[in-house]
């Protein structure tokens, strides 16, 4: 009951989200808007970024070694193939490799 | 001419289905793992339709989340999809009976699929975005079940399954990297989220970051609006 209220909220902001604009901005977009709908993208991702890592120790064994290791792959087949799919494929295995290594 | 505006809507949709179906296998065995079964992969896919927020979502499942945490964290990740609207206020602006479905279906990809503008020039625009918007999300929900129903059969452990999420935005923010002029943005969000998460701990430093980027932000778009 309380996953599903939970999966409920999460569906509804989304379409808040999704649906306001289109009922304020009806004639035209702020200029403050528009700028943040530039340049706030990329900074939520860096957010996102820092967000997934916050749980690796590096003071402890494996030392986040292992995240960092597979965050380097994922950012050299990206810059290499530009494929977003081929590069979290080869940073996830590599991970899931590493961590049964580690143990 | 319907068959042909299917066609070109399937073709159109064609680069994002292999990556919603990775994505989805990867959300749906994250989620089984987590305890729920195919039902809520079915459920999150059709009635969020977010992917990063449905990886976010399963630790808000799992670690006993509260409702207030669960909007403010879904505001957070999906601010962007304020952005997405206000850009394609104009573009959906006469869809007609197709426009309450093209606004619940803007995903980054969708957005980035039909953000250029382009369609066929003959029939019906609106419906031509209408289906690739449709055929992205059947990937999406497909792949959400095939791998909530694969994670329960899977002979070896899906253990680390979860760095498809962190890989995910590591992927994005290189490639938005690599396209990008001006990297501040993105060094703003790094190093902003980083601060606030030597500041305020792991448990709470979202919100105080959220807060953090949108403020150096602003006041950076002032001095360059000052010194233009």
């Amino acid at each position: 009951m309380r996953s599903a209220v939970l999966v409920a909220v999460m569906a509804l902001v989304t379409m808040l989200l999704r649906f306001l604009p289109f009922l304020i901005f009806r004639k035209r977009t702020p200029a403050y808007i528009a700028y943040l709908g530039k340049v706030l993208p990329p900074a939520i991702i860096g957010m996102l970024v820092v967000y997934c890592l916050k749980d690796v120790t590096p003071t402890a064994p494996p030392f986040g070694l292992p995240e960092l290791l597979a965050a380097v792959c994922v950012v050299g087949v990206q810059a290499w193939k530009r494929n977003a799919i081929a590069s979290i494929l080869a940073g996830t295995v590599l991970y899931m490799v590493l961590i049964r290594l580690a143990v | 001419m319907e068959h042909q505006i299917v066609k070109q809507a399937f073709f159109k949709s064609l680069p994002v289905m292999a990556g919603y179906l990775v994505l989805g296998v990867g959300f749906g065995i994250l989620l089984r793992n987590a305890g729920y079964g195919v039902l809520w992969a079915f459920a999150m896919s059709a009635f969020i339709y977010a992917g990063s927020m449905q990886y976010v979502g399963v630790g808000l499942l799992s670690g006993g989340a509260s409702a207030l945490t669960a909007a403010l964290t879904t505001v957070m990740v999906n601010a962007r999809h304020l952005f997405y609207s206000v850009s394609m206020i104009d573009r959906y602006k006469d869809a007609g009976r197709y426009k309450p479905y093209l606004i619940f279906a803007l995903t980054d990809e969708t957005y980035s699929l039909l953000c250029d503008g382009h369609a066929p020039a003959e029939g019906d625009p609106d419906r031509y975005r209408f289906l690739v918007s449709l055929f992205n999300q059947c990937y999406w929900v497909t792949g959400s079940v095939a791998g909530s129903l694969l994670g329960a059969v899977l002979p070896f452990s899906t253990a680390g399954i979860e760095f498809s999420m962190t890989a995910l935005f590591i992927a994005s923010f290189t490639e938005q990297w690599l396209t990008a002029r001006d990297h501040v943005p993105a060094l703003t969000g790094l190093c902003s989220t980083l601060l606030c998460l030597v500041l305020f701990g792991r448990d709470r430093f979202l919100i105080p970051a959220m807060l953090l980027i949108t403020l150096v932000l602003t006041l950076l778009g002032r001095r360059k609006g000052a010194a233009a």
